[in-house]
């Protein structure tokens, strides 16, 4: 016959032991289930942001566009903006329109070919790279590419690889 | 750390906030040497409470509370939250348990007198605990916001409305008034998640208290008998069982799908709507009182069966008695249980068979809805010619043959053709046979194929055969040469997205029958379809989006 003790013992090691698997049964999964990033479903990669054969590039040139963002269970549809540039090689870049210092919108300015943030005084050079001011890395980049004189716009990527 | 310390510290918490001593004294309370496994079923309500409490503020983490956005963030958690199928399915089935675990308490309690003096107040807070699980069922219903849930809270408003006297007051307190809405959405979101959890809260609160205060009723047989201890060994028979009742639970959440219907539509005439499935014998017991009789089971009888249970300890004032001497009380619960399950049951038995739209099941991705139909009847050949026995289509590892996803990114519709009527010849050394399809059909397996993707491979797996049927049958009537579906066929007649909303099954049957009759001048010949193919045929139709 088991004594006092031990059956006590086992009473204690079943409490504490079934306690601890329903606990990490409910809390694994809560902990998944906030944690991990959805499924997103695809939205269109690529956003017409114009007609290229409208567009000529002596100056940068603001472009706006509509993007299709999924936001949770929403599909919203913002206004998106970007400055494009032709650079000397004759290729084109399409900047974030906002500062990469605290994230306001910059303009360009006609006298220097600057783009300029009238919040802390960052300079950009029309190549995106940081000129002067608190800037602490150039202009954001987007993905591009041009399709039958259409300008496509992607994901937009952050200077430093990342994507933002 | 030495002992010395570690008792210190302990006698140090333990003197500034008491803890230890509480859980202690509530730990090792004395209960009667008769108490055992048939009492752990309080408990278990109390655990599955907090599971209930836990998985809604979860769910209530991804959810919108307001028709419309609150389907569409459930079907969100259902798809593409990770784990968030699990969450639901352990809130849904946890609500259904606790409602028995509850009933299974009153039961025990009831058959062994336990209510007696001085544990009337006891038994009473018991009985509105119970009332309160059922207003959650009632308001939670509301909550997912799809036809089931809307047309479910039509009746229930309606049966409220008709209370005399205070009938059109309750309608204005549920926002009821006329119709359902986002007023009555938000008052029973209100109820569910703000009013019902603190009121639960408290009363269980309570409801232990007097526990504690009269202690666990004794019976006959503890008179001289030496009490026990709570823990450890009461506190084992309960985690075991509530244990018990977790895997039941969990198991339910994983293996059960929970379905879910499409978005709630006011303009549905042909929904039947069902309540939830305890809620049934109040249902059914409708069908028995008619007319102006009616009041007499929408009100008078609940208010009765509330009264009556509220009551039983002081209509039974009798000595404490054995449990099997109990006869009366044991008769009582038997000819409650079979007058319930004779309701439930025959409420059951006369639910009629849903049409094939609303088996759709909405808690997984409905990509399908957006094929045409010569791609939605590839789906039907795909599935007929068994393609998945050797190729994969979600991008997984690939079986005999390639992975299919994506394929029309590699190979044209002129390339497929060709492969499907003469593998070998486009591919030397494949083992893949040749497929005996007519052109048409071979046309339809390849226009689904240009439009498989890693992305809609699962949701166009799930497509439900009726629809898949449906579709194929459109494809070898060329319904398309007169009618456009998703923006592909031809405009003579009219388009049929969205026809569910404006026609109904059996106006599209007769249509098919006697098109002169239904639509006088048409140029539609009749379709006079064996009974199986119009049912698909339909139903294929009633899914086609808006």
């Amino acid at each position: 016959m088991p004594s006092e003790t031990s059956r006590r013992r086992f009473h204690l090691t079943v409490i504490y032991g079934l306690g601890a698997v329903i606990s990490g049964l409910l809390a694994v999964p809560a902990a998944l289930y906030l944690l991990l990033p959805p499924r997103l479903r695809k939205t269109d990669d690529w956003i017409d942001a114009g007609d290229l054969s409208k567009m000529d590039f002596k100056v940068p040139v603001e472009v706006v566009f509509r993007k299709n963002r999924l936001d949770g269970w929403k599909l919203t549809s913002e206004k998106k903006t970007a400055w494009v540039v032709r650079q000397p090689s004759k290729a084109l870049v399409a900047f974030g329109p906002q500062c990469t210092h605290l994230g306001c919108a910059y303009h360009f300015e006609e006298d220097t070919k600057q783009f300029f943030c009238p919040c802390h005084n960052s300079v950009f050079s029309l190549d995106g790279r940081v000129v002067s001011g608190p800037a602490p890395r150039p202009l954001d980049r987007y993905d591009l590419k041009l399709h039958n004189q259409k300008l496509l716009l992607g994901a937009l990527k952050e200077s430093n690889g990342a994507s933002v | 750390m030495n002992g010395g310390m570690k008792e210190r510290l302990q006698a140090w918490f333990d003197h500034r906030t008491g803890l230890e001593t509480a859980i202690k004294k509530f730990l090792y309370e004395d209960i009667p040497a008769s108490s055992g496994w048939h009492q752990v079923f309080g408990s278990v309500a109390a655990f599955l409470f907090m599971v209930q409490a836990f998985t809604g503020a979860l769910l209530a983490f991804n959810y919108a509370p307001t028709p419309g956005d609150a389907y569409n963030s459930l079907r969100y958690i259902l798809t593409e939250v990770t784990g968030g199928r699990l969450m639901r399915g352990l809130h849904h089935w946890g609500a259904s348990m606790i409602i028995v675990v509850m009933v299974l308490h009153m039961v025990q309690v009831f058959l062994y007198g336990g209510y007696k003096k001085p544990r009337e107040a006891t038994w009473m807070v018991g009985v509105v605990l119970l009332l309160l699980t059922m207003a959650y069922g009632l308001t939670g219903y509301l909550l997912p916001w799809d036809n089931r849930a809307y047309w479910g809270t039509v009746v229930a408003t309606q049966i409220g409305a008709s209370v005399p006297l205070a009938g059109p007051y309750l309608s204005r307190l549920l926002g009821s008034v006329g119709d359902i809405g986002v007023v009555t959405f938000a008052r029973f979101y209100g109820l569910h998640v703000l009013l019902l959890p603190p009121a639960t809260t408290i009363l269980i609160a309570m409801h232990i208290y007097l526990v504690r205060k009269h202690g666990v009723a004794p019976a006959i047989e503890d008179e001289g008998r030496p009490t026990k201890k709570f823990y450890p060994e009461q506190v084992f028979k309960d985690t075991v069982a509530i244990f018990i009742a977790f895997a039941i639970l969990f198991t339910l959440a994983v293996a059960v799908r929970v379905p879910l219907e499409r978005l709630a539509d006011p303009t549905d005439t042909s929904y039947i709507p069902r309540p939830e499935w305890y809620f049934l014998f109040l249902f059914q017991s409708l069908k028995i009182f008619n007319g102006p009789l009616e009041v007499v089971g929408t009100v008078l009888l609940p208010t009765l069966a509330i009264l009556a249970l509220m009551l039983v300890p002081f209509v039974d004032r009798g000595r404490v008695m054995r449990v099997t001497q109990r006869t009366f009380a044991i008769a009582v619960v038997l000819l409650v249980g079979i007058g319930w399950a004779g309701l439930t049951l025959a409420a059951v038995r006369s639910t009629p068979k849903p049409s094939p739209v609303a088996e759709i099941d909405f808690s997984q991705p409905t990509d399908w809805m957006q094929l045409s139909p010569v791609e939605l009847a590839g789906v039907g050949y795909f599935r007929r010619e068994n393609c998945q026995g050797c190729h994969t289509i979600d991008g997984s590892k690939p079986r005999v043959g390639p992975d299919l996803a994506g394929v029309g990114s590699r190979h044209t519709g002129a390339w497929m053709m060709q492969h499907f009527q003469h593998p070998q010849d486009m591919v030397p050394g494949s083992s893949m046979p040749a497929i005996h399809l007519a052109t048409a059909q071979l046309n339809s397996l390849t226009a689904f194929l240009l439009k498989l993707t890693p992305h809609n491979a699962e949701a166009v797996q799930v497509a439900p055969a009726f629809a898949v049927d449906g579709a194929m049958l459109y494809q070898e009537k060329f319904c398309g040469s007169c009618h456009q579906v998703n923006g592909v066929g031809m405009k003579v007649g009219p388009g049929l997205n969205g026809v569910g909303t404006r026609r109904t099954a059996a106006w599209l049957a007769q249509n098919f029958r006697e098109p002169q009759k239904m639509s006088p001048g048409t140029m539609m010949p009749p379709y006079p379809f064996p009974a199986k193919d119009m049912d698909n045929m339909i139903g294929y139709l009633l899914t086609l989006p808006e």
